[in-house]
């Protein structure tokens, strides 16, 4: 049932139920996407959207905190350092596997954390009188048990209020053990305003406190890092299975699948590729800065997409035997994927998906419900910012506010020895005319439709909204929102969990979701939502004269 | 790695290792869930109400709206104030909810934002409004999501309940404790069929489990009506379940000693023993013989007690989560044979040993262990030490049972890994029936697993 409002009269039925107040700051986070006027030199003429902003008190935004952007999302993937949360005890216990990242320890014998969950379990007593002793004995306990090689340290509320300084604890206590490396995170869960900054804040200490301290080289002549892929429902597997196949090193991934010494020796290698533009551009750039190592935006989810990005990587080596590789094993990859596509596609095509989900996932999957064909006519990010939005060449008009400015930006130098130059400037040009951009990304709406709405930290009662009047096919958001969709008939698929499947990254993981898609949208219960009386007059009458 | 790691033994150690208890606030989230036109606040970082609606859902798989202050660095310099304003504002505006319960967490009780006196100041932006607002502090470094429940449900008493000279004789008011819905509704229906005019608080069986929706629904319907809370004190007594609830936070004991409304507090009624011992007080109650198809029901389950003793009777298992169910859990299983040789409370109860001893007063001598304020690995190692058949408690001890390698009986909260956790039902000889059921099924399965002889004849 595509919905019979004009893209205007969606957006004025989000913002009615709105005081003047938060209408007027809605309105300009839902925006009616119109493609750039080419005469307008590229600048931006329409489409700022107001992103990155404060969440609005008592509207029910799908944000987290920057605890949770920190802890949750960037290290929690790694499985050898062991995190201690120095707070109460929920932060702790609510971060706990919750985001279902897998990790493949190479042995029995490797040490494996992300199982556990450690907290100082801050009481009353320890809020009054401080948590510096508790927290030191908690770390001497850890590293008598685990023997970690790393240790680091999460604050939450109201460690950063009380004045513990976790920074301080961590260098008395790397002193007293050299041999671990012990850092901390000022996270507080009412930095910034979503889990964004705890992304930023975790992209800085990680790049200070432990990238540059080995030297691991792993063998292979085109060495990469993946960043920005967390390995939820084994997509990191997926995509290491694809680049072994195709000859690519994979030195380290951020962090999905990652371990304490691939983070130490990210920088022996000639690329960096992102996937989370979001949570993981600081460290990119931080680390060309540095050592010169360039980056491009990568896309793994999607089968076309994922051929795409393998090509670029080829084109950026410009290695014949590469290239060919590539090629072959895109070609290998291909026929399951039409099969696949062949069975799926004629029930999904023409349908709709609506996508709010994290910084990139809303743009990505665009691609895997292209490739059912279907259309997302909405979309929107949780966290993200303008250029996740309209792409990075905004990034230089984006106003700093009050709450970014909170957030650390760090001073990065070229490393006298380790800076090295990996593509020149003439190169760069021939990459960009083979349409390969470095540090580029186009962003979310020049790649959707003129006229889909574009809605920037949705909130619950816009769900609500969207639901009733455009009834997509199905929605992908996470498991807060999924109840409420499914109440109304409309299957929801979990984006950030995967709903305890996947892989959906890479090639196999595009046939994972083709039939998943194919299986919710057409799953026999939505057609018992109604009785058979309430939807058929006649046998409304049968059933009244039954018995 | 994970067969590999010692546990942590000595003492006394200030690391917390896989807790075994989640914090206050979501327990008042729970609680305010239970009551008609009802919006929780939770009055800190939105990180909260996003990680504890998150929690809730999984558990219930049911749309919980809780709604946040939203602070920001310079809310918590500050103060929390104009976002709790605000938050109020929008939530009415949006929800037109007949009550607001505004929880406060650790970022607003560090800082000492009083709450109290910003609701009692407080003007509403729309003149219409008409919800009643109130707060209960659950700062998430005391005490546990068990307390916070009870605590919510007390505030809700006290700032509603009116004085009353009238009793009314059936009636009834009951605090279930955190009750799955479908023992809520079992109540509700159980009490209706005894003629009994009983208000069930919280009541959370419809919001928390509830149909699809033909119309949308802000706020889905159900729940303790306002006006049901208010005439609480005209009741002519509480029943309450529970047997380590701290008297200072229940809701029971604040209605006797305010409102003169006499408080029965009685085990949760899981089991043969607790069930008769529930039903008799609804006998004296009302003066009713005992039903002849609860008769049915009782004798149906000492019939499967009888025909599973030989899977259960001298069996040992280690019984862990929020003390109250851990407790009511502990006498089940002395009932049907099995000895609970690890009664663990992950919430630090006060005076929890003295609460066993009380029920089981030679618990020592049968060889029971009995923990609070503890750990999984606390409860691990115990289990380890003394050697168990089975584990029986939340989701969150299944990597300890498969560690010790024994079967894991899912029951309390969080149930994340299996379906159907708001249908649940435990209560009365029906319920406990279930449970039994599920035990020794879960007993079978594992022996067969093992055997892998393939016998299907069991």
């Amino acid at each position: 049932m595509p919905s019979k409002l004009t893209p205007e009269e969606l957006k004025q039925e989000l913002l009615k139920a709105y005081p003047a107040k938060v209408a007027r700051k809605r309105e300009k986070q839902i925006i009616i996407n119109k493609h750039k006027d080419p005469s307008a030199n590229g600048l931006p003429t329409t489409n700022e959207v107001l992103a990155n902003a404060r969440t609005i008190p008592g509207i029910l935004s799908m944000r987290g905190c920057a605890y949770a952007g920190c802890k949750g999302v960037v290290l929690g993937p790694t499985r050898d350092i062991l995190h201690i949360v120095h707070g109460p005890i929920g932060c702790s216990y609510y971060a706990w596997l919750t985001r279902r990242n897998q990790t493949r320890p190479v042995s029995d014998e490797d040490p494996n954390f992300m199982t556990y969950c450690f907290s100082t379990d801050m009481q009353e007593e320890d809020i009054i009188y401080g948590g510096e002793k508790k927290l030191k004995k908690a770390i001497d306990e850890a590293i008598a048990i685990f023997k970690p090689k790393a240790l680091d340290i999460f604050s939450t509320c109201p460690v950063g209020l009380i004045g513990d300084d976790v920074h301080a604890v961590a260098r008395e206590m790397e002193a007293k053990y050299p041999d671990v490396n012990i850092f901390g995170f000022s996270c507080e869960g009412y930095k910034g305003v979503s889990q964004s900054a705890g992304h930023h804040i975790a992209n800085n200490k990680v790049f200070t406190d432990v990238l540059g301290l080995g030297d691991l080289k792993k063998p292979g002549k085109y060495r990469v890092n993946l960043l920005g892929e967390y390995n939820i429902g084994g997509d990191a597997f997926e995509l290491e299975r694809v680049f072994e196949k195709c000859g690519i090193t994979l030195q380290a991934t951020f962090s999905g699948n990652s371990t304490y010494e691939e983070f130490t020796s990210a920088h022996n290698v000639d690329l960096n590729l992102v996937m989370c533009h979001r949570s993981i551009n600081y460290m990119a750039d931080m680390m060309e800065t540095k050592y010169g190592i360039p980056w491009f935006k990568v896309n793994f989810i999607g089968a076309e997409s994922s051929a795409k990005s393998l090509r670029k990587i080829g084109q950026y080596y410009g290695d014949q035997e590469l290239i060919d590789r590539i090629e072959a094993v895109i070609a290998e990859e291909m026929p399951a994927i039409e099969a696949a596509r062949a069975t799926h596609r004629p029930s999904l095509e023409g349908k709709t998906a609506v996508l709010f989900v994290g910084g990139s996932r809303a743009h990505h999957y665009q691609d895997l419900f292209h490739e059912l064909g279907m259309e997302t006519i909405s979309a929107g990010y949780e966290f993200a910012h303008r250029d996740d939005y309209e792409g990075r060449h905004v990034l230089s008009s984006i106003k700093v506010d009050a709450d970014s400015r909170n957030i650390e930006e760090i001073e990065v130098h070229p490393d006298a020895e380790l800076y090295k130059e990996r593509v020149t400037p003439e190169r760069k040009a021939e990459l960009l005319a083979m349409g390969i951009e470095m540090n580029g990304y186009e962003g979310m709406m020049p790649e959707m439709k003129e006229g889909a709405l574009i809605i920037d930290d949705l909130n619950h009662h816009e769900a609500e909204v969207l639901i009733e009047k455009v009834k997509p096919a199905i929605f992908g958001a996470g498991v807060k929102e999924k109840y409420v969709i499914q109440k109304s008939g409309v299957p929801l698929k979990q984006l950030h969990s995967y709903d305890y499947s996947g892989p959906y990254a890479g090639f196999k993981g595009a046939i994972n979701f083709y039939a998943e898609i194919d299986r919710l949208v057409n799953a026999s219960c939505w057609g018992l939502v109604k009785a058979p009386w309430q939807s058929s007059p006649e046998l409304s009458a049968s059933y009244a004269y039954v018995g | 790695m994970s067969t590999k790691t010692k546990l942590i033994t000595e003492p006394g150690r200030e690391v917390t290792q896989d807790a075994c208890r989640v914090c206050a606030p979501l327990g008042a989230c729970l609680a305010f869930k239970g009551v008609e036109g009802a919006v929780t606040l939770l009055h800190g970082s939105q990180g909260c109400a996003t990680y504890i609606r998150r929690y809730l859902i999984s558990h219930f798989r049911e749309p919980i709206d809780v709604a946040s202050s939203s602070f920001t660095e310079e809310t918590a310099v500050f103060g929390g104030k104009a976002n709790l304003l605000a938050g109020l504002d929008n939530i009415s505006r949006q929800y037109t909810p007949q009550l607001i319960g505004v929880a406060t967490t650790c970022l607003s009780e560090t800082i000492g934002d009083d709450v109290a006196a910003v609701l009692r100041d407080r003007v509403p932006a729309d003149p219409e409004e008409k919800c009643k607002v109130l707060n209960v502090s659950t700062p998430s470094y005391s005490g546990s999501h068990a307390d916070g429940f009870y605590r919510a449900v007390r505030s809700l008493v006290s700032a509603l309940t009116e004085e009353t000279s009238e009793v009314f004789t059936q009636r009834l008011n009951v605090f279930p404790g955190m009750a799955t819905p479908a023992d809520i509704r079992w109540l509700k229906s159980l009490f209706k069929a005894w003629g009994l005019e009983a208000v069930v608080l919280p009541d959370y069986s419809d919001t928390l489990d509830g149909g699809l929706w033909d119309t949308y629904q802000r706020i889905p319907s159900g729940g303790t009506s306002l006006a049901a809370i208010r005439g609480m004190g005209g009741a002519e007594c509480s029943l309450e379940f529970g047997h380590a609830l701290n008297p200072a936070d229940s809701a029971a004991v604040w209605l006797e000693e305010c409102r003169g409304v006499k408080r029965l507090l009685l085990g949760a009624p899981v089991g043969v023993a607790a069930s008769d011992l529930f039903f008799h007080r609804l006998q004296a109650l009302t003066g009713r013989d005992f039903p002849a198809d609860l008769s049915a029901e009782r004798g149906r389950l000492i019939d499967a007690y009888a025909d599973g003793h030989k899977y259960v009777s001298g069996k040992r298992a280690a019984v862990y989560g929020d003390a109250d169910l851990v407790a009511t859990l502990a006498l089940f299983l002395l009932e049907i044979g099995v000895t609970p040789v690890v009664c663990a409370a992950g919430g630090p109860v006060s005076a929890f040993r003295e609460v066993m001893k009380g029920l089981v007063p030679d618990f020592e001598e049968r060889g029971m262990e009995v923990l609070s304020d503890v750990d999984f690995d606390h409860i691990e190692q115990a289990t380890a030490r003394v050697g168990v058949d089975f584990m029986i408690g939340s989701s969150k001890g299944y990597k300890a049972a498969k560690r010790l390698g024994v079967p894991l009986v899912r029951v309390g909260f969080p149930i994340h890994d299996r379906f159907g956790a708001a249908r649940q039902r435990l209560m009365g000889y029906d319920g406990t029936q279930r449970l039994f059921d599920e035990l020794v099924n879960t007993l079978l399965s594992h022996t067969q697993e093992a055997t892998g002889l393939g016998y299907s004849y069991m």
